[in-house]
């Protein structure tokens, strides 16, 4: 099962990126075979839309769980509609959470974690 | 003919020269308040309202049980505003509209392949028009809560009368509303204030302006305040100064007054019909 967790680095040491639409990488893992795909986001300087279109990543990817710092309204109701779980107040290292979800560690979250324009600075 | 007021910084006075401009022309005159975010011209004007209409956009509505997931309509959606999540395991398809950030350009119901997507009106802020001795005055009041200005600047626009003297009041600023604002004038004067924040913004006015092509002018409010980094830009630029108003304390109480500075100091009267002369031969 690919579950993706955004990051600020391109590596597994990287840390846990607290934006989902606007992060710098997602991870995609692959908790079965461990097969690790990271994908720089080309959607984070979009001009608007982007908690849209990085939803619609996710369900392209066939991600299954998004675990990240937070997520915003229009990124949570696209990542429900595509059946996406969605995992907020996600930190630390990027293998360090792939070991803490691996032990069920995570408890879905059920709504949006931030108001809209969160990941603009 | 059509002269557009603008600035870049905003407070800088476009407002107190576009109505005096208005009031102090003879002839048919047509006043267009396009900062439909917070139109203050009537405040001036104090226009008759005669007519009120509602302005909409056309947003997509999806039929769900027609939709193939096929996905043509999130791809040709520049701004995002429709994700289509196909079928999975667990769950049926769905394909979300976003009506906030819908430009309404209908793109996606034009190339549906299923013609499944019908566009429903959305109201996005109304339309005002009114009279006051021979000016005729429209603005646009954009609904609390929505983001975009330009469909209802361009209701406004709509309106437009070329055989009369149109003037608009543009936003301050130099982003969407402005450019929407601005574009088909022939002439437009950009008001500013003779301070460092105030050349900043009329810098970047100057930039749009000069892409857009539209022939400018600078009307410095405040004209003896500040310093004199302004003269000296427009100097170096080769940008007319039209007009300088000096501050007045006066002039300030009559426009928190809602009273025009023509009114007040009637002698401005005459400086304006200057203004629009010079107007008309730099157009």
């Amino acid at each position: 099962m690919k579950v993706c967790i955004t990051s600020q680095g391109s590596d597994l040491e990287a840390q846990v990126d607290p934006r989902f639409g606007r992060c710098q990488y997602f991870i995609i893992v692959d908790t079965d075979t461990n097969a690790t795909d990271v994908l720089e986001n080309s959607n984070k300087d979009g001009m608007g839309g982007v908690g849209v279109q990085s939803g619609q990543l996710m369900a392209e990817k066939q991600v299954k769980v998004v675990l990240t710092g937070n997520v915003g309204p229009n990124a949570f109701q696209t990542l429900q509609a595509g059946d996406i779980e969605v995992i907020t107040g996600v930190s630390g290292k990027i293998k360090e959470v792939i070991e803490k979800y691996k032990k069920g560690e995570f408890k879905a979250t059920q709504g949006p974690s931030v108001d809209s324009h969160f990941g603009t600075s | 003919m059509l002269i557009s007021v603008a600035s870049g910084k905003g407070g800088t006075g476009k407002t107190t020269v576009s109505t005096s401009l208005a009031f102090s022309l003879n002839g048919d005159v047509q006043f267009l308040d396009c900062d439909v975010e917070e139109p203050n011209a009537h405040i001036f004007i104090k226009p008759d309202i005669e007519k009120t209409e509602a302005v909409s956009i056309f947003v997509p509505e999806v039929d769900q049980s027609k939709c193939t997931f096929c996905g043509k309509c999130q791809q040709v959606c520049s701004y995002n505003a429709i994700a289509v999540l196909p079928p999975g395991d667990n769950s049926k398809g769905n394909t979300l509209v976003f009506p906030v950030l819908c430009h309404g350009c209908g793109a996606c119901s034009y190339l549906c392949p299923q013609e499944c997507i019908k566009e429903v009106e959305r109201d996005v802020g109304i339309l005002e028009e009114g009279k006051k001795g021979n000016i005729e005055f429209v603005h646009g009041r954009l609904n609390v809560g929505e983001a975009m200005a330009p469909p209802v600047i361009r209701a406004v626009k709509k309106r437009i009368d070329i055989k009369k003297t149109v003037i608009i009041d543009a936003p301050p600023g130099t982003s969407c509303p402005v450019i929407t604002s601005i574009q088909g004038s022939d002439f437009c004067l950009l008001v500013t204030e003779p301070t460092p924040f105030g050349l900043n913004d009329l810098i970047l006015a100057v930039e749009v302006l000069r892409k857009m092509k539209i022939p400018f002018g600078v009307v410095v409010n405040r004209s003896d305040l500040g310093n004199d980094e302004t003269d000296k830009y427009c100097e170096r630029e080769s940008i007319p100064v039209l007009m300088k108003i000096p501050f007045k304390r006066e002039i300030a109480r009559a426009y928190s007054g809602g009273v025009s500075i023509v009114e007040a100091f009637p002698v401005y009267r005459k400086e304006f019909r200057g203004l629009f002369d010079m107007i008309k031969k730099l157009a």
